[in-house]
Order: C-alpha cells, then structure tokens, then sequence
C-alpha cells in the first residue's frame, strides 16, 4: 500500500469553558481552588486518507466529526497529536509557510446559504483565490480558469455578475464547490455539503462531487451523518462516537459485517421499506457529556457487551481478519 | 441572458432601499431639503451676494438691519445684517458649509477610527478586543463637550486667537472626530462579532488569505449597513456639538462663522431687537439637523435586519 496522502495521529482537541483565570478560581471547602473544565471534542483520532479515495465519516451529533474536518483544515488548531500532509506535517506550519497547502487542500462547507460572501458576485468569489494563488497570472486567464470552473459544475458562465442570493441552495453549493475547485486541489474536506440540500438537489451535488472526483483524481475527506450517501460515496468509511473513532473499514465490509457494538446498532437504525426486520437495536441511555469523559471505552455505558475492563481500559485500533479496525475490546477477545 | 447585461444602476432601481424611499414622502422630503441645503452650501461662494469673509465688502453703516418686509430693511439684504454689517443671507450660506464640513470630517473621522479598531477588536478578538473596548469605555465616560472644551481651550491658549482661528475647523474636526469614534467602533465590533461566525470567513481562511484581506474586503463589506445609519446620526451630533462649543466661544472665530458662531454673535443683541441674527441662523441649524435625523430614522428602518433580511 502507497503511503497516505493525508495522515492524522492522535488528534485531539479540548475546548476550554472555563474562561478566565479569574473565573476559574472556586470557593470549596473554605479554600481556593483552580477549577478547569473543558469539553472533550476529539480524544485521540488516527485516521488515514489515501490518495484518490473518498473516506466517509459518520456519527451522531456532536461526536465531533466536523471538529475533525476544521482542524485537518486549519481552522482551528489541535490541542494534541499531529497532521500530516504528503508526508509533511501541517499543523504547526503558520501564516506563509501553510500556503502552499492552503491551494492543495480546499474545504466545502455545509451550508451554502452562509458561505459565499454576500457582497460579492460569483465572478468576484470565483476570481479571488485564483488571483491570490497565481499573482503572475494574466487577467484573461483568470478569466478563461473561471469560465472553465463554473461550466465543470454547471453553473452557466454568464451568471457571474449575479450575488450569491440570487441563487438556490443547490446552485450555491454548485458555487461553493466551483471555489473550492478553482485552485485546482487535490484533497477536498467536505463538511456535511449536502445535509441543507433538499433531497432531490442532494443526488445532483454528490453526483457533481464523484465526476470532479473522477476527472481531477481528487481526494475526499467527507463528513456526513447520512448513512445512505455513505454507501454511495465512500470508498473507506470510519465510524466516531464521543471524539473517537470506533470503526474503520471499507464501505462494503462495513454495511455487509459491522464489527463495534456502536456501528451496528447505528446500521440498524437505517429506515428500510421491508418491514419484515427485527427490530433495530436500541441503546440504552444518553451520550455522555464530553466535559466529563466515561473512563475506558467512551461506549461502554450504552454498551450491552461492555465488561469490566471495557470500564477502565481504553480500546485501541486493532485490524481484524476481516480487514476492519476496530477499537473494541469484545471484538478483540472474541466475546463478539 | 438578460440578466447579465444588469447595471449596477438597474439593480439599485430594483432594490428594497429604492423601493421603500420612494414610498416614505418623509425620507423624500428631507432628502430634498438636506440636498438643497447642501449644495447652497457648496456652491455659496456662487450663489452669495456678497463674500462675508472679505471685510472690503462690510459696511459697518449696514450693522443691524431687519429682514425684508420689515420696517428699515434693504432690499440688498433679504435676511438683513448682523452686528457687523455682514449680509445675513450670506453669512448662513458660507455657516451651513462650515457645519457641515465640521460634521463630515468628524465623522469621516470618527469612521476611520472606528471602523479600524472595531474590526480589530471583533476580529481578533481576545487581549485586542479587551485593550481596545476599555479604551472606548473610558473614552466614552468623558463627556464629548467636556473634552472639546479642555483641549479647545488649551489649544486656543498656546496657539493665540489669530493662530486657532485659521486652524480652528481643523481643531474642530479632530476633537468631535476623537472624542466620539467608540459609538462607531462598538457599532462595527458587533457587526463583526457576528459576521466572523459565518462560512464565508472560513472560507476564506482555508483559501489562505491574510488577517487583513479578510477583515477588509469580506467583512467589512458587510458590516457597512449599521456603518451608514449610525454616521448619518452622528452627522447631526458633530453638527450640534460644533454649534455648542461655537456658541460656548471655543468654536468657529467670529470672523469665519459657523451657524453655532452666528448664534452666539447675535445672542448679545436678541435683547436690543435684532432677534434675526439669533433666530434665522438657529432655524437652519434645527432645520439640518432635523432632516439628517429623519433620513437616518428612515435608514434605521431600512437596513434593520430584524426588519428586512437583504
């Protein structure tokens, strides 16, 4: 196997709620104290992208999957562990030195209603990173590029002139990802680009994602919580829960055999038209507050396999026979 | 595609703030006055019988003349004369265009100030944004006028009358500019607190641009709505608080008068009978302010988000 184009070490990032050292400091038992507390969004991520596929991650809300998407990106940075891209590291590079990433690695956000500049015509938004990127570059050419873009999405090229809210969601997505495309990248990290899509727009814009994907031999880092998109799309999939991954695995291994407790009570909760099924799985209780971690495996009190080492002992990512990792402890001692 | 071929002229002509002015007869009105108002005073020099700066023209014999329709009037000075024989008519044109460039510049001013330090303290956020809000709160525990009239007279002390009063406009301008830029800072701060939220500003930082591309070419374009309806008030204030240090004797010199100066020459005459070298000058005064008020009410309306999502 090829080395990974984007590789992720042991993420993990806190986002502090305590607020000033002076709000920090409590009262308790007649003495002062520093008190901190943090919300725990990432608590040790590894993942590998390797270069031409789509890896897929899903999990419910909060599990910190868009976290994931804005610290590979830069936007915010990490409180721990390390980002490589290429084989470089990135997440400590500042201000110039990050640049020629910055044209590399291009980001489609999740709601196109937010993300085009409400000031600006698509011309404007087109024009500016292609301009940023290539100074030397002569204006007919920046010209011809965005031409060339928006036709690759379909976005007819004498629209430029218009504002971004003369445009319907679908389209503006269409714009979103024309920017993202305009300096031509080679890995895309896409937030939950179609979740404010409707549904009949949501085949279009994946389906504009796959061609690019096809023509431009692009990378996906795609962040999503809609299963059925996943089996569509992803090449890899890596299931979170609570900043962690659970399980890693193609798509098809794994819809066919899901390995975590996590994922297979997720993959049963798909609706599916047959009503013939057993009843999906259901867990018992709440996702715990990330401010206070559950020690051992972040699952293991919703867990109906979960014993005593699953309460103390964090899983590691471990490979299975079937190619799937998982970080489960049943799964290791075949308890499952 | 005709949609392509749309002017900038076209879409304004389409636009909710054309749609909603063409409506509210009271923004008609006082947009026509504020426009005659301001270009009289523009174009005083042209439209003046005579130059009130030039003292070749002054003929102490004329002091105190009433307006036309009154008894002793001149048919020369449709608004009569002052204590010094300076056509009235004149000396309000030449004053309007002293206020209002007092009031422009200050808040030329007062806007590049606080556009620059409120962008700098909602966008970066953190140490800036707490050093450069306590500035503003302490600036804005002192009274404007208090300050106007402390570095005023301090000026006026070290400079000696004949200096300040060539300078005086300029003095003017930075006072009222300095001592009332954190009502558009704090304006521009939460615009900019709210704005920085959105995808945009993401998207623009994962393109790599600087700090200062962001801040300028795509956040500030779109905080520039509550920009234009608190300028357009603060207009006023500089114009009321140019008037109130003129007549309080640390604004405009006699001999380039402002409208506030022109109150405060005629003041010392309202008694003996000359009340129109007081009044005529303080109803334009009430006047301009006034319009600029009901235009920028009206702006309020218009650009308020809650009210209009645009």
């Amino acid at each position: 196997m090829t080395s990974p184009l984007m590789s992720i070490r042991g993420l993990e990032k806190k986002f502090d709620l305590s607020g000033s050292l002076l709000e920090q400091l409590q009262f308790e038992g007649g003495r002062l104290r520093r008190k901190q507390e943090a919300v725990h969004a990432l608590n040790g991520v590894d993942l590998e992208v390797h270069k031409g596929e789509a890896l897929c991650v899903v999990g419910e809300s909060g599990c910190g999957k868009s976290t994931v998407a804005r610290t590979v990106m830069g936007l915010l940075s990490p409180t721990a562990g390390e980002i490589h891209y290429d084989g470089e590291r990135i997440d400590h590079l500042s201000g110039k030195q990050v640049l020629p990433y910055r044209r590399k690695m291009q980001m489609i956000f999740q709601n196109p209603y937010a993300s085009l500049n409400p000031r600006m015509t698509i011309q404007q938004t087109l024009e500016e990173p292609i301009r940023f990127h290539h100074p030397d570059w002569k204006t007919d050419r920046v010209k011809a590029k965005v031409q060339d873009v928006m036709q690759s999405v379909g976005i007819d090229a004498d629209w430029g002139s218009r504002f971004g809210h003369e445009f319907s969601g679908g389209q503006r997505q269409r714009i979103a990802i024309a920017r993202a495309l305009a300096v031509d990248p080679e890995f895309i990290v896409a937030d939950e680009p179609i979740s404010a899509l409707d549904v009949s727009i949501q085949a279009q814009v994946l389906n504009l994602m796959m061609e690019a994907q096809e023509q431009r031999g692009l990378t996906y880092l795609f962040i999503t919580h809609d299963l059925a998109v996943v089996e569509h799309f992803g090449t890899r999939v890596a299931v979170m829960y609570l900043g962690r991954v659970c399980e890693l695995a193609d798509t098809r291994t794994l819809f066919s055999n899901p390995r975590h407790p996590y994922t297979q009570a997720l993959l049963s909760a798909i609706p599916k038209l047959e009503d013939d099924r057993p009843n999906h799985i259901r867990l018992q209780g709440e996702v715990p507050t990330p401010v206070n971690l559950p020690s051992g495996c972040v699952f293991h009190g919703r867990c109906p396999y979960a014993n005593e080492r699953c309460r103390t002992e964090v899983p590691a990512l471990i490979t299975t026979d079937g190619g799937t990792q998982v970080a489960c402890h049943a799964v290791e001692e075949n308890r499952l | 595609m005709t949609t392509a071929t749309v002017s900038r002229w076209d879409r304004f002509r389409e636009s909710f703030f054309w749609y909603s002015f063409k409506r509210d007869k009271v923004a008609i009105a006082s947009f026509i006055v504020l426009l005659s108002m301001v270009l009289s005073a523009i174009f005083a020099p042209l439209l003046a019988p005579t130059d009130p700066y030039d003292l070749a023209q002054i003929n102490i014999m004329n002091s105190e003349l009433p307006p036309v329709g009154m008894n002793g009037a001149d048919e020369a000075f449709p608004l009569g004369t002052d204590a010094q024989g300076r056509d009235m008519l004149s000396t309000i044109l030449y004053g309007t265009r002293v206020s209002l460039m007092i009031g422009f510049g200050a808040v030329l001013l007062q806007a590049v100030l606080g556009i620059l330090f409120g962008l700098l303290a909602g966008y970066l956020g953190g140490k800036v944004d707490s050093v450069l809000m306590r500035i503003a709160d302490v600036q804005l525990s002192f009274s404007t006028l208090m300050v106007a009239i402390i570095v005023g007279a301090v000026f006026k002390a070290s400079f000696g009358n004949l200096m300040f009063g060539e300078i005086a406009i300029y003095m003017l301008i930075f006072i009222i500019g300095v001592a009332e830029w954190p009502q558009i800072a704090r304006t521009v701060r939460a615009s900019v607190l709210a704005e920085k939220k959105k995808e945009y500003v993401d998207a623009a930082k994962v393109m790599g641009f600087g700090t200062g591309r962001i801040m300028f070419r795509h956040i500030l374009p779109n905080t520039l709505s509550p920009i234009f309806v608190i300028a357009t008030v603060q207009i006023a204030n500089a114009i009321i608080s140019e008037a109130a240090l003129s007549f309080l004797g640390l604004g405009m010199p006699e001999t380039q008068p402002s409208l506030g100066s022109l109150i405060k020459s005629g003041f010392d005459y309202i008694q003996s009978g000359s009340w129109w070298i007081t009044l005529i000058p303080g109803l334009v005064l009430v006047v301009l302010v006034l319009v600029i008020n009901l235009l920028g009410d009206w702006l309020r309306d218009v650009m308020n988000p809650r009210l209009y999502k645009g």
